[in-house]
């Protein structure tokens, strides 16, 4: 592996390996002294073209609990203002001597670019509606530590899959880890096609409720003006929200898991977000484990190619 | 001027392949038959000896882009490919919307002295689809083919208008056909591809629905209506069905289109970011299909030159274009090969007369202008240099199936073997 950027292409064992080491790393981070010294002397470099705090903050932290140095840079401090090309960005950051830069960009493909221009790895963090795949890596992670494996499990995305790298990623990581996913949204909001995508898909909400092992709720993007994809989010809590109505209908071991940042009371009653099925914080948690071990396998001396 | 002989191939006359050799004297076929000897003496053995190509569709970027290509720097790479004629879209900056920047273009063209540049002009004012380009004062320039290429005519008004305007002349209304609502900010083809990559995409119906509506307004007014780089099935489908029905109109299609599917941009790499997008299979198999089978008229290359730095950026921001003079013959013969008179019929005979260039894509004869592409078919080779300003090709390191030998432009030699020869220019 020389960098990560998709979980299109990823392995049954690659994926396999990369939770076991985080699994480890969860440890770690539950030690008085969360830190170990696998990357001293490295540095990551965290790129983020589009505003981000919680993944950014992640990447970082999980750099630091490896040991590595972090520099950051954000877009409206740097020279793209003045017209700095992507290109030109990431050449100036490498020269200044880094061994890895974590990548996110609005525009599809961009980390892709990046890793043929730079010679170090490339991770992706997000790029445009395409793949954000230490989300899915997390969220792989979290759902196993719950039911110990994904083999087998029903999983429901529910939301904006169309515009959605988050869902690109988990239904490829899901099902390549032995899941059966459920895409679940209007038609506006489900893939133009689902031709290459391995699940299936559903217009109602209700109508798989029940045999869903767990319910992956997507943030509605109300902030994605313009485009009308669904009459009024009212409508959408109606038809798509997880209301308490509909929790009290999942199976009893059934949980939530949702990527955040939330909309309470929109795709997620408030009551259902604070509950004890609901494993959004432990996800957050799982984010920093995950990116260490992606970081640990990119960088670290004994996995190198 | 001494004589040039082109000696052992097979001749595309007007009666068919005639294995001959031909002299060529004052710019002029002077003689055909067998064991001919001249001064300079180029052997075509196992090679057509055909009309030089017409392109119907380059982009030579004069005025205003000359660091993407210019005239001298296109009409090299024109002639390198076997074209003896390019006609020169209107997008340059600024746009050919009036009479004296056609003959500007047409200027620099008979300047340069390599193939004929017959610019196109736009059918609009700055090619904004609000208000009539100077469509007479083009059309006295010399102008016989009009578009706004690289935006399409979208008010159904306007495009009534022009037509009505020009269909007794007889000039040939080109549509880049995309409807600007369906297409907004698409990038690629909307199918499997773009919806894994979840980038904005662009129906098969944007180009549909245009096509559609024009072949309307063509019956209505008349009017000679022909479709840039075709590149939908339902596109090819519905020309053949206007064509039957005895409508004027005709279609281009690029080697791209007919050479790749919209899995090359799967990695999201810009160099395969066209518009119209590279299709699915199924498009591209109706195209090879529409080809073979007249029901697309010509081949036309869409020759869209861009400096490195428009491509070097993610597939989102990149500028949209491939180049393709040089190898345009070649590619349609490796991916949609045809037997030989349609094949100077698709590269010369039919986009010269869309263009309205009677000098241009005429079969083999005596007494005829020696505008002549020496191709053969068979050989195999890599390109792995471009003489144009730009390399945004997909074509540099790929095998091809067939190259052009040898360009005649008025007698002159403009390129062996995809070299440009140094020519003077012609007084």
């Amino acid at each position: 592996m020389n960098h990560f950027l998709s979980t299109e292409d990823t392995t049954r064992q690659e994926l396999t390996e990369l939770l076991d080491d985080a699994d480890s790393f969860v440890e770690v981070l539950a030690r008085p002294m969360p830190k170990v010294p696998a990357l001293r002397g490295k540095t990551v470099a965290t790129m983020f073209f589009e505003p981000s705090t919680r993944t950014k903050l992640s990447f970082e932290k999980a750099a630091k609990a490896l040991s590595a140095d972090t520099m950051s840079f954000s877009p409206s401090t740097s020279s793209l203002s003045k017209g700095e090309s992507l290109k030109d960005t990431v050449l100036t950051v490498q020269a200044m001597g880094t061994d890895a830069m974590v990548v996110r960009h609005k525009a599809t493909g961009a980390p892709w670019r990046v890793a043929e221009w730079v010679d170090q790895p490339v991770l992706n963090a997000g790029d445009g509606a395409h793949q954000h795949p230490t989300q899915a890596l997390l969220d792989a992670l979290t759902i196993r530590q719950r039911f110990g494996t994904l083999d087998g499990l029903r999983i429901g995305i529910v939301g904006d899959i169309r515009h959605s790298r988050v869902a690109r990623s988990d239904v490829f990581a899901f099902n390549t880890l032995g899941a059966e996913v459920t895409m679940v949204a209007p038609k506006t909001l489900l893939p133009t096609q689902i031709d290459g995508w391995p699940a299936t898909a559903s217009e109602d909400l209700d109508e798989v409720l029940t045999e869903l092992d767990v319910v992956y709720l997507l943030r509605v993007q109300s902030e994605r003006g313009g485009a009308s994809v669904f009459p009024s989010l009212a409508e959408y809590t109606t038809r798509y929200g997880m209301t308490m109505q509909r929790f009290s209908q999942l199976k009893p071991d059934t949980v939530v898991l949702h990527p955040g940042p939330m909309n309470r009371g929109v795709e997620i009653a408030a009551e259902v977000a604070d509950d004890d099925r609901s494993l959004i914080l432990e996800q957050v948690a799982n984010g920093v484990a995950v990116r260490m071990a992606v970081l640990f396998r990119l960088l670290g001396g004994e996995h190198d190619e | 001027m001494s004589d040039l002989v082109l000696s052992g191939g097979s001749l595309l006359t007007e009666d068919g392949l005639l294995e001959a050799d031909v002299r060529i004297a004052d710019g002029v076929i002077v003689e055909i038959g067998s064991g001919l000897d001249a001064e300079t003496l180029i052997e075509c053995d196992g090679a057509w000896v055909g009309p030089g190509f017409v392109d119907l569709h380059s982009h030579l970027r004069e005025p205003g882009e000359e660091w993407k290509e210019d005239i001298s720097s296109g009409s090299a790479a024109a002639a390198a490919g076997g074209y003896t004629a390019v006609v020169t879209m209107p997008n340059t900056d600024p746009a050919v919307d009036a009479g004296h920047l056609a003959r500007f273009i047409a200027d620099r063209g008979a300047t340069t002295g390599l193939v004929d540049v017959m610019p196109a002009g736009a059918v609009s004012m700055g090619r904004h689809g609000e208000q009539l380009a100077h469509l007479d004062e083009l059309w006295q320039a010399g102008v016989r083919l009009f578009t706004d290429d690289g935006n399409a005519v979208a008010d159904a008004g306007l495009m009534r208008q022009a037509m009505d305007y020009l269909a007794t002349r007889g000039g040939v209304i080109a549509q880049h056909a995309l409807d600007p609502g369906l297409a907004a900010a698409g990038q690629l083809h909307e199918g499997v591809v773009s919806s894994l990559l979840g980038m904005p995409a662009i129906p098969a119906e944007a180009e549909e629905i245009i096509i559609a509506r024009d072949l309307r307004l063509a019956e209505l007014t008349g009017a000679r209506y022909h479709v840039q780089h075709l590149s939908t099935a339902g596109g090819v489908e519905m020309i053949a069905a206007a064509k039957a029905r005895g409508l004027d109109v005709s279609a281009e299609v690029t080697p791209h289109h007919l050479a790749f599917d919209d899995s090359t941009v799967a990695r999201t790499d810009p160099t395969y970011k066209v518009m119209p997008p590279l299709r699915s299979a199924e498009h591209r198999d109706a195209l090879r299909a529409g080809l073979r089978d007249g029901t697309i008229d010509a081949v036309a290359t869409d020759h869209a030159p861009h400096a490195a730095h428009d491509k070097d950026v993610p597939f989102e921001h990149a500028a949209s274009g491939i180049t393709g003079l040089e190898w345009a013959a070649a590619v349609v013969n490796t991916v949609a090969p045809l037997d030989p008179v349609s094949f100077y019929t698709r590269m010369a005979v039919a986009p010269a007369a869309i263009a309205g260039m009677p000098e241009q894509g005429r079969w083999v004869a005596v007494g005829g202008p020696a505008h002549l592409a020496v191709f053969d078919p068979v050989r195999e080779w890599v390109p792995e240099r471009t003489v144009s300003r730009s390399s945004n090709t997909p074509y540099l390191g790929m095998t091809l199936r067939g190259r052009v030998v040898a360009t005649v432009y008025r007698g002159t030699v403009t390129a062996r073997s995809g070299s440009p020869a140094a020519v003077a220019p012609t007084p």
